[in-house]
């Protein structure tokens, strides 16, 4: 009995902590939040009385391209997860099902890009990428993912789980073997696609190095680059616009993050302990 | 059935073709190349590349950027790594726990996650700036002095390095939140029958259960430690006088503004030894971990 006091102020600073934690985690969102929708003489006045405006956001998207580079990072984002999924599902159909010769070894070659990782070899792969007339492409930015060593293990690992019997008897039915692909192993592994989909595209979404590498002009400068060129400080934009832009450029991975964010932490943990 | 079993063959390699043309060209292929050209140097209109052998890794080794860049490496990464593995344990075990509003704190901890590195640098560059920064009218509330943060030597790695907790914290504490939620609840039922108090049986039971995922999060976050540069391009440009430039920024830079990529190739192949190495170190941990279940 005499525990109880003790043990219930230890529960309430725990609590209080993980709440001061929490707050303090949202602190420099809020912030940006506040910067760019308050005039940029209240950027560091915090007055709960100070005038709300949406001019940042107007000045924001007339100083850049925005319309382009999120365009440019859709058709990114797109293309690459499109591309993942098909050569993905082929890969990992043939990693689970078929007992070719040298599986092994190609499989432990496929794994060795979870270590080295496109944006390590950005010297050489510009190289490659000059040579094919990719410079300056989505396609170049896009290319060097496709072929994802993580989204094959995990479709690998789904595939396997699913019974050979309902392969065979898919089978018996008359189906082709890309029939059996399409119609068995496809739709059994929808929450692994649904996971991956999610990783690729926040990973895409917010990629940096690579597509700063490889792109040189508005056309094709996904949305994290042309966020580092308007916010450089040689530009000249102030903090209120720059949060504005900021704050434009991860709305949607944001919102998306907010609506659905079971399926967010969900996926992250799945693709995560697999 | 013999023909049968060459159609697996055939099979089975034209489902991988696709995928292993794209890893071998960007994958492979590139990390092979790199390992040649460091063994050469750069060629110029008038000089044509030529065989040095080892020559560009004893430039390095006089190099004193390049021994600049991997204590900034070292050091980033015993500043970020202890430090957002702890937190995402803490986070992990709070939102898994009865906490009050535990979705609300599972949101705020994991929303950095899903932030561009760029965006994130963006707005923590305004906490960083001298005078009208964040930081300084803060401190300027206790009377301290204004601080160049990011422009002096002794500060810019810390703040890079706190920004960077903050980014990854919540996510580390999801694998965190995964294999907790694979332990079996009998076990802290059991725990309470017993009496144990809940830092006891969190020493004594928890954490020990959790020693593969700490190993793995620990190998993730010290490759992330090597890959993660975005923020440099951004916040500081590796400056002042390369106090927090790190190991890929390093290459960046001398492959694409010192146009030098025989040495940039040279620094490539450290990096990617570094991450063979810490793959070794993972396949022994998933080893591990295997043998837990």
């Amino acid at each position: 009995m005499t525990a109880r006091p003790n043990l219930s102020w230890g529960r309430g600073i725990e609590i209080a902590a993980a709440w001061l934690l929490a707050i303090l985690w949202l602190m420099p969102l809020l912030y940006a939040f506040w910067a760019a929708f308050h005039p940029t003489a209240y950027a560091v006045r915090f007055d709960l009385t100070a005038p709300l405006t949406l001019e940042n956001f107007s000045r924001a998207w007339e100083y850049a391209p925005f319309a382009r580079y999120f365009l440019n990072t859709f058709i990114l984002v797109t293309m690459t997860l499109a591309a993942q999924f098909v050569l993905c599902t082929l890969a990992g159909f043939a990693f689970a099902r078929f007992d070719f010769a040298g599986k092994n070894i190609a499989f432990a070659l496929v794994l060795v890009q979870l270590m080295i990782m496109p944006e390590v070899l950005i010297v050489e792969n510009y190289r490659t990428m000059s040579r094919l007339g990719l410079v300056d492409t989505i396609l170049g930015i896009g290319l060097p993912y496709m072929a994802s060593a993580f989204g094959i293990f995990l479709l690998r690992q789904t595939f396997k789980t699913i019974p050979r019997e309902l392969d065979e008897a898919a089978r018996i039915e008359g189906c082709s073997l890309i029939g059996v692909l399409w119609r068995v192993y496809v739709p059994l592994a929808r929450p692994t696609y649904l996971a991956y989909g999610l990783v690729s595209v926040s990973y895409h979404w917010n990629n940096f190095l690579w597509p700063l590498v490889i792109t040189n002009s508005v056309e094709t400068r996904p949305l994290t680059v042309g966020l580092a060129i308007f916010g450089a400080p040689e530009s000249g934009v102030n903090w209120s616009v720059i949060s504005a832009g900021t704050l434009m450029a991860v709305a949607p991975l944001l919102l998306a993050f907010l609506l659905f964010q079971r399926q967010f932490v969900q996926s992250f943990m799945y693709a995560g302990i697999k | 059935m013999s023909s049968r079993a060459i159609l697996t063959h055939v099979y089975g390699w034209l489902l991988l073709l696709p995928a292993a043309v794209l890893l071998i060209g960007f994958t492979h292929y590139p990390a092979v190349a790199t390992l040649a050209d460091s063994l050469f140097t750069v060629g110029t209109a008038v000089r044509p590349s030529r065989f040095v052998g080892l020559g560009q890794y004893h430039g390095m080794l006089d190099d004193p950027i390049f021994w600049k860049v991997m204590g900034n490496n070292a050091w980033f990464a015993v500043g970020t790594i202890p430090t957002s593995i702890a937190l995402a344990l803490a986070m992990a075990l709070w939102v898994n726990g009865r906490l009050p509003g535990r979705g609300f704190a599972r949101m705020a901890y994991f929303t950095p996650t899903i932030l561009p590195m760029v965006a994130v640098a963006n707005i923590w560059l305004f906490f960083y700036t001298p005078q009208i920064g964040l930081l300084d009218q803060v401190g300027a509330l206790f009377g301290a002095k204004s601080h160049n943060w990011l422009g002096s030597p002794g500060t810019v790695l810390g703040c890079l390095i706190v920004m960077t907790v903050w980014k990854e914290a919540g996510f580390f504490m999801i694998f965190y939140l995964a294999a907790l939620q694979a332990l079996p609840p009998e076990l802290e039922e059991a725990g309470r029958i017993e009496g144990a108090s809940r830092w006891y049986f969190f020493r004594r039971v928890t954490f020990p259960l959790l020693m593969p995922t700490t190993l793995f999060v620990l190998v993730n976050a010290t490759i992330n430690s090597f890959k993660l540069v975005d923020h440099l391009f951004i916040l500081t440009k590796g400056g002042p006088d390369n106090a927090s430039s790190l190991l890929l920024y390093y290459i960046f830079e001398t492959a694409f503004s010192f146009f030098n990529p025989n040495y940039a190739a040279a620094l490539t192949v450290v990096l990617l030894a570094m991450l063979g190495l810490l793959a070794l170190i993972q396949f022994g941990v998933i080893e591990r971990r295997v043998h837990y279940r």
